[in-house]
């Protein structure tokens, strides 16, 4: 029997489940070891070669090599392992964040200044065109 | 007997404790939240106390995907401030109360509880945010605190009837120790965000106010609202509120005793991606 998933119909959010987990597991590892020093010198200086250490699909690869977080998020990542991709650009939380809603930084920050992106229209998929 | 006198409820945004790091607390952009604080630092100072039970989540810091406990108690010694990519956080260690904690395990593990004992750990932005807000920047934090890690990163996280429970299990586990101790209990985290996808920056003032209201007034009733209303409404990130029912669960009201009074209450947005919520409930 289908396990209850009531969290699918939710627009331009991906919940990280034990699938997601399951899929992502070395991806998100990946981005653990970028916790080192060590190895966030090692990945900049040859990020494919990086990358390749890791038993990755080329998918989560092209990824994180075209810094396409939505991409990744698909592939099983979480934004939370994500992140310290973004630590290790030297890119704030906010830029990340900016660019998985197809706004500009600048745009992003002042959506949040005043007072966020609301829920209204954003709680199920085909409320609204636009996020999804 | 140890007693739980008092618990406080707040965000734990990683960019308040760089704004307060790199002395930018006095900016237009972060002064309404310090602004916010200020009570409760005064408040902290008056009603000092000797343990802080603090619940929080791990940020892919100490735990990555290799091992993923639901819950998760701290019995060191001590704790060091994590390096979570940007250097550790220029704030005192952590110091544990290894006896208390241990007392905590043993009797929450008997109520049915499955925590995870950790006795080494690094603690990350979600523990050290809510000391600094609380106590500002001192040499060393007041009191020795318990870190109690809360698995909300990989769905699913425990409901809020689970974690409501548990500060039940907590509170009794607290009253039969033995040596009279002063303990507060935190839960942290939220309130509204999503840090993830195109719906990214997702705030819910409306919900964090109800959730605020109800979780004063009708704790059990909040207690029962499923993971999915918190997901849909406050933002899959959101679903970190589920922790402030820890510490609610473990108010004398819930076991029989007089409501809380509310010391102090505080709403702010944004503090980053996130809107900041804090509330202060002391036990009657």
């Amino acid at each position: 029997m289908a396990l209850d998933k009531p969290y699918l119909d939710v627009p331009g959010t991906t919940i990280f489940d034990a699938e997601q987990s399951r899929k992502g597991y070395h991806l998100n590892q990946f981005c653990m070891s970028l916790m080192k020093a060590a190895n966030r010198e090692r990945f900049k200086a040859d990020e494919r070669a990086y990358l390749d250490e890791w038993p990755m699909t080329e998918e989560q690869k092209q990824g994180v090599l075209t810094r396409d977080l939505n991409r990744c998020i698909a592939a099983g990542g979480n934004i939370y392992f994500l992140a310290k991709i973004g630590a290790t650009d030297g890119k704030s939380f906010q830029y990340m964040a900016a660019s998985m809603t197809g706004m500009t930084q600048d745009e992003y920050a002042a959506m949040m200044l005043a007072g966020g992106r609301s829920a209204e229209g954003n709680r199920y998929v085909g409320e609204k065109k636009e996020s999804q | 007997m140890a007693k739980i006198t008092a618990s406080v409820f707040t965000s734990h945004v990683p960019a308040i404790g760089a704004a307060l790091d790199l002395g930018k607390s006095n900016e237009p952009y972060w002064q309404p939240v310090f602004k916010g604080y200020e009570f409760s630092k005064q408040w902290m100072k008056e009603n000092k106390p000797d343990v802080i039970f603090l619940v929080f989540n791990d940020h892919a810091t100490a735990f990555s995907l290799e091992m993923i406990p639901t819950f998760a108690i701290g019995c060191a010694a001590e704790f060091q401030p994590a390096d979570e990519g940007w250097g550790p956080r220029p704030v005192p260690k952590v110091i544990g109360h290894p006896e208390l904690a241990a007392h905590i395990a043993q009797s929450v593990i008997q109520d049915d509880f499955d925590l995870t004992i950790v006795n080494k750990m690094d603690v990350d932005h979600g523990l050290t945010v809510p000391l600094s807000l609380m106590c500002g920047q001192p040499d060393a934090w007041p009191c020795p605190v318990i870190p109690f890690a809360v698995n909300v990163v990989q769905y699913p996280v425990p409901s809020g009837q689970r974690c409501f429970n548990l500060g039940k299990a907590i509170r009794k586990a607290v009253e039969s120790y033995d040596q009279d101790l002063n303990v507060h209990i935190w839960g942290t985290g939220g309130m509204s965000h999503q840090l993830q996808g195109a719906r990214a920056g997702l705030i819910n003032k409306t919900f964090d106010n109800n959730f605020l209201d109800r979780l004063i007034a009708d704790p059990a009733g909040q207690a029962a609202v499923p993971h999915i209303d918190y997901v849909r409404e406050a933002g899959s990130e959101g679903i970190e509120l589920v922790m402030w029912l820890i510490a609610r669960g473990a108010m004398a009201d819930v076991a029989g005793g007089k409501p809380p009074k509310v010391a102090h209450r505080f709403y702010h947005v944004p503090a980053s991606n996130t809107a900041v919520g804090h509330l202060i409930l002391e036990n009657n």
